[in-house]
């Protein structure tokens, strides 16, 4: 099987689409959350969505069927808050050795189900390791500037240990996604370098940006420009952004840092911005086109959806992504181990 | 990899700095360091970060590139003093800008200050002191952590004191760091130790040349390496000789940046121009750096001993600023808005010119034109301006007097202004800034206050001969004041330009209503910002294009608005009704009141407020868009809000600590029902449980809306009396005005505008924080349908409750009329003093008033446009005439 890498010379690879709008349409219950396993849990478990993964391996499983088969080649597995960091609010740390080993496997199986049928086109799984709901270097109380709610210690453990699971589970890849507060990124960066130099293993790792608004900042501030130089200390599969913005928002700021940077990049924004009723209802085609734009400018090798995006937005998106060649780096640098 | 390619060393604060080849040199601001600057330790001693921070301001201001924090004394908790500080700089998107450069000479401090910086800073710095393996182990780990470093030269021998030593130490570092770590080699940053000279120890006097010379190898040898070093050390046998030390720190940095030193530790208030060094000076400086004979440096001190104190030692803090010439000092300040030292500059410029006016036709109005262009060209924002206009104020009160004494000063103004707030309101926060900044922009402003009648206005306007009329206004009623006002100005055959402002005004109003009204000039001005150049326009000589061009522009914009407006479709009434918001009776839940009746609550303590306050309103208040607190981080306007919400904070601390403010409420829950559609009966019991009646009029919306969409009222929240079912209403009013009116102007006599114009905003906010409070302890309490709430302040503002509280005057209920029913019922005036003027706004105006309903499907809507078939109605059911119903409900009726 060609390595990630080298399929990336030659063309443009699909991630999937969103998690958490694919299973709202299942209209779990709280029963089905807690599943036979924890059905005398006593916290609320509604909502908690990387227990899925635990209690309905099956509509997960399926979710990541319906990307591959819309033409995904990487599916991002199920574990966006699998930290004991954000599995706190449901009482669950406990669980995440298990919620990163078990959504890593689920995800893979599928992923080698499809890469048999299809030898061509093997499928990758990413470890999808989220923000967490706090954030190193911003003060939750206004009274308090110098306050933090979490340190970059703190982080650096829980990260540690999601990515021991997901690697233990199996994936290809690392995706740390939707970064909001540079500094949170850094402390996942720190612990997936600790991790890799312990296990003497080199695994390619994505760095996924959120720039929040009109400002074209991080939510902890910085410009696209600072975002990319304070990750760009170790070897990095790809740089991009994600989530917050459609992908016609994004663009300027895509524009950007495709030309700052010399490795790969990736984009998956939301279909559109949210309507009145905090509802995404950018149309498959609408998205396509506006996706259009980045591989027309030669913006893209890795391109996908986040938030309301569906199969059916990936197919287009894949659809579209064939007819382009893959963005040229200024100096095409495989990543090389340091 | 090929190594000739140029390798940038790339930073990070908020913004990128990237440091290569084609870069100047780097300043890196050094008083931020407790070894170099003793006001600054003294600051970290006392705990006194505020002030800590303005250090680091200044730097930044001050040019600095990169900030060097070091926290490195006996006394202090290095490690606690290095993450608060640099957590505090966090929030300050002024100085975290730019990278930081994390100085200590403990490893633990070190990794503490990685630990909370999301940029990519500099460590400095780490060697080869202890060792290899610890050399190794701190690298690798800067590196992990993504920072850049500088690299002493420094081994386990002790420190590099020679050309060849420095060299050594660099080269060996640098193969290690390299080679066996894989460090990115533009990420080093050699200090190859600057040493002092003219010691008159012989092993001292090449210091400099071999650091020049280390300089050059390093930059030739090592590729992409940088080099980097403390300046002032060179110096430091001339200590308290401030002349000879800031030639030879600029003698020194000249020729070691020749040399390839592309950033150093520099403090820019202890150098020389190069090209300004004394000549003579400046041959013994070289001679002797570049130890170019044998006595160089005791010919440089015999030199020192002639030139020694001629100049004061101004290492310690005489602010910069202060040492340009008179006209930058006084523009400085008014720019700035900084009062401190206005008074003395005016004085010196009072006594430099002939007559005292000439201090306000010069010098303070060449500083207002720069505050003007600035703000025109939005390099200024509007609290900075009325901070700027504070500062002139002073200024001319000072100078007053003596024009007095001088009798002949009669101050030239670029124009006269009117400005008033329309009769029958009362709202003037946003009235006074534009005078503010208009009188800041050299305009006579003759504000005639709130509740103006046309005719004073008029006769003022004559009588002033004014170049220009405000008016502004916050209620609806007051948009048809101003079309009567425009109506009586034509009357009186008035030509003078319209000005028309206030939160509730638009450009359709004024362009549909007020303008056709008017022959002459009408503008509406939507934010202060735009007074300035709107007024300026208009006053300008060649004003005759302007003048048709608005009136156009105008007449155009009307005639688009009405025939938008006739596209939109209506409902009658009657079917309106039978499209009304059904809520199920029989399964919907009605909780009865705890107590029923009427409670007064004097006296309010203010400190439980605080919580509630919504601050997004207060800064729109200020004609700052955003959303707090993302406000205060805005790329924008985020300086100016963060400044003007500390003004605030201090403000509103003195009027809590002082009591400044009086809150009262009154509010009252009764048994209700509703009659005939759209009215609400309210039942009240006296004490001899006497039933009175009242009834509240609600309006309901017309506009045709998609089959399933209701029309709603008010009234469809209280279930109708024939169901038989008992529901409950309630009104309140809320007020934290009194005392408002007498602060404001006490700050007015203080000419101090600013806060003036703060406290009444702060009223304001107190009262509508109050208004959620007590919405609040209804809704938990004294109804208590609503016992086990939880909502923090955030959801409270985006009303995430249960039940609604409308206000009369706003867009569920446009009707003013209401709150005389609101008055009667709960006796408002009588009970805690809030009166309605004959415009029925509230006085004092910082007050809140409304009913409560309490059903879960309560919601806030807008009424709307209405039809007459309503507004007959709606007259026959308030008793008054359809002319009164008619002037009353103007804004909202479909066909006027």
């Amino acid at each position: 099987m060609s390595s990630i890498e080298d399929i990336l010379k030659d063309r443009i690879l699909v991630l999937d689409g969103a998690m958490g709008t694919m299973l709202q349409a299942y209209k779990f219950t709280e029963e089905d959350y807690r599943g036979e396993r924890f059905k005398d849990y006593p916290s609320s478990l509604k909502g908690n969505n990387d227990l899925l993964s635990l209690t309905q391996p099956q509509a997960i499983a399926d979710i990541h069927r319906k990307y591959f088969e819309a033409g995904a080649d990487i599916v991002e597995t199920n574990t966006f808050s699998a930290t004991t960091i954000a599995m706190a609010d449901y009482d669950m740390e406990f669980l995440v050795d298990e919620l990163n080993e078990e959504s890593a496997r689920l995800a893979k199986e599928v992923a080698l189900e499809f890469t048999k049928k299809e030898p061509h086109k093997p499928r990758f799984v990413a470890g999808s390791i989220g923000p967490t709901n706090k954030t190193a270097s911003l003060s939750p109380d206004v009274n308090k500037p110098e306050y933090r709610a979490i340190t970059f210690e703190e982080l650096r453990v829980a990260y540690k240990q999601q990515v021991e699971g997901l690697i233990r589970g199996g994936v290809d890849i690392l995706l740390v996604e939707t970064v909001f507060d540079t500094l949170n990124a850094k402390a996942a960066l720190f612990a997936i370098e600790e991790v890799k130099e312990e296990q003497s293993l080199s695994i390619p790792v994505m760095v996924s940006g959120t720039i929040t608004d009109a400002s074209g900042r991080t939510l902890s501030g910085q410009t696209v420009e600072a975002f990319l130089t304070s990750i760009s200390h170790i070897p990095l599969l790809s740089v991009g952004f994600n989530c917050a913005l459609g992908a016609d928002q994004l663009f300027p700021y895509l524009k950007r840092l495709a030309h700052e940077t010399d490795v790969y990049t990736s984009a998956h924004p939301n279909a559109g911005l949210p309507n009145a009723f905090g509802e995404y209802d950018q149309s498959a085609k609408e998205m396509q086109s506006q996706i259009e734009e980045y591989l027309s400018n030669n913006l893209i090798n890795i391109i996908g959806g986040c938030c309301g995006t569906s199969p059916e937005h990936i197919r287009a998106i894949a659809n579209v992504a064939k007819k382009f060649k893959p963005r040229n780096c200024k100096t095409l640098s495989t990543p090389t181990e340091y | 990899m090929n190594s000739e390619a140029i390798k940038y060393l790339r930073l990070s604060g908020l913004e990128p700095l990237q440091i290569g080849p084609d870069s100047n040199f780097v300043n890196i601001g050094e008083r931020t360091n407790v070894t170099g600057s003793r006001k600054f330790a003294r600051l970290i001693r006392e705990g006194n970060y505020a002030d800590a921070l303005e250090v680091a301001k200044d730097q930044v201001e001050g040019g600095a590139q990169i900030l060097d924090v070091n926290m490195d004394e006996g006394l202090l908790d290095g490690k606690e003093a290095m993450v608060t500080f640099l957590n505090l700089i966090a929030s300050e998107p002024d100085i975290a800008r730019i990278p930081i450069m994390i100085d200590s000479s403990k490893w633990e401090i070190i990794e503490a200050g990685l630990q909370v910086v999301q940029g990519k800073s500099i460590v400095n710095s780490i060697s080869l002191k202890e060792g290899e393996a610890v050399f190794k182990h701190q690298a690798k780990l800067i590196k992990r952590y993504g920072a850049a470093m500088v690299v002493m030269a420094f081994d386990e021998d002790g420190q590099a004191d020679t050309y060849q030593r420095r060299i050594d130490i660099c080269k060996r570092s640098y193969d290690i760091l390299v080679n066996e770590i894989n460090f990115p080699p533009q990420d080093i940053i050699f200090d190859p130790n600057i040493f002092p000279v003219a010691t008159g120890m012989e092993e001292h006097s090449k210091n400099a040349v071999d650091f020049f010379n280390a300089t050059k190898w390093i930059r030739t040898n090592l590729p992409h390496a940088n080099v980097s070093g403390g300046v002032s050390n060179v110096s430091f046998s001339f200590r308290g000789n401030i002349a000879v030390r800031e030639a030879m720190h600029s003698a020194f940095l000249f020729h070691a940046i020749k040399k390839g030193m592309n950033m150093g530790i520099v403090n820019p208030t202890m150098l020389e121009i190069y090209d300004e060094i004394d000549p003579d000076l400046l041959k013994l400086v070289e001679d002797v750096l570049f130890n170019r004979n044998d006595d160089a440096t005791e010919r440089l001190l015999d030199f020192a001993e002639t030139i020694k104190d001629q100049k004061k030692d101004k290492s310690e803090a005489v602010l910069e600023w202060r040492n340009q010439d008179l006209q930058s000092r006084i523009t400085h300040s008014l720019v700035k808005g900084i009062d401190a030292f206005i008074i003395e500059d005016v004085e010196e410029a009072r006594q430099a010119v002939d007559k005292p006016i000439r201090v306000i036709e010069g010098h303070l109005m060449i500083g207002m034109n720069v505050v003007g262009d600035l703000f025109g060209s939005g390099k200024m924002f509007l609290p900075q301006v009325v901070k700027s206009a504070r500062v002139m104020k002073k200024a001319v009160a000072y100078l007053q007097p003596f024009i007095e004494a001088e009798k002949d000063g009669k101050q030239e103004f670029a124009g006269k202004i009117l400005m008033a707030t329309v009769k029958g309101d009362v709202h003037d926060i946003g009235k006074n800034i534009v005078s503010v900044v208009l009188g800041c922009n050299n305009y006579e402003i003759v504000d005639l206050g709130v509740m103006v009648p046309p005719e004073r206005i008029i006769e003022t306007a004559i009588k002033e001969k004014v170049d220009i009329i405000g008016l502004s206004g916050l209620i609806t009623p007051s948009l048809d004041e101003m079309v009567y006002v425009s109506k009586e100005l034509e009357r009186n055959n008035l030509d003078v330009p319209l000005i028309i402002g206030g939160a509730t005004t638009s450009k359709a109003h004024t362009a549909v209503k007020i303008a056709p009204q008017y022959k002459h000039t009408v503008v509406h001005i939507n934010d202060a910002s735009r007074a300035v150049t709107v007024v300026g326009d208009l006053l300008n000589e060649n004003n005759k294009a302007y003048k048709a061009q608005i009136r156009e522009e105008y007449e155009k914009f009307s005639e688009k608005f009405m025939g938008r407006k006739r596209e939109k479709k209506y409902r009658n009434l009657e079917d309106a009704r039978s499209r009304k918001f059904k809520i199920d009776w029989d399964s919907t839940q009605i909780t009865k009141p705890k107590s029923l009746g009427i409670q007064v609550l004097e006296d309010f303590d203010l400190n439980i407020l605080q919580d509630y306050i919504d601050w997004s309103p207060f800064f729109r208040s200020w004609d700052l868009h955003g959303k707090y607190p993302d406000i205060l981080t805005d790329e924008v306007v985020g300086e100016q809000a963060t400044e003007l919400f500390k003004d605030a904070k201090v403000l509103l601390q003195k009027v809590l600590d002082e009591k400044l403010l009086k809150a009262k409420a009154i509010f009252g829950l009764f048994p209700a029902n509703t009659v005939n559609d759209d009215d609400i009966e309210v039942r009240l019991q006296d004490k001899k449980e006497k039933d009175t009646t009242f009834t509240f009029l609600s309006l309901r919306q017309q506009l045709e809306k998609r089959d399933g969409v209701p029309n709603f009222a008010l009234a469809d929240f209280i279930a109708p009396k024939e169901k038989g079912i008992q529901d409950y209403m309630g009104a309140f009013c809320v007020t934290t005005g009194f005392g408002t009116q007498e602060l404001a102007e006490q700050f007015e006599s203080d000419n101090d505008d600013y806060n003036s114009i703060m406290i009444k905003a702060i009223a304001d906010r107190l009262a509508e924080a109050f208004a959620e409070y007590l919405h609040k302890e209804v809704r938990t309490t004294h109804w208590g349908y609503a016992k086990d709430e939880n909502l923090s302040n955030t959801e409270l503002i985006k009303e995430a409750y249960k039940g609604i509280r409308p206000a009369p005057g706003y867009p569920a209920c446009p009707d003013h009329l209401e709150k005389v029913t609101i008055w009667k019922l709960l006796e408002v005036e009588e009970r805690i003093g809030v009166s309605l003027t004959e415009s029925l706004a509230m006085w004092p105006s910082a007050s809140v008033s409304g009913y409560y309903f309490g059903n879960k499907e309560a919601k806030y809507f807008g009424l709307g446009k209405i039809l007459d078939d309503q507004l007959k109605d709606y007259a026959q059911r308030r008793k008054i005439t359809e002319q009164d119903a008619r002037k009353w409900l103007n804004p909202n009726l479909a066909d006027s």
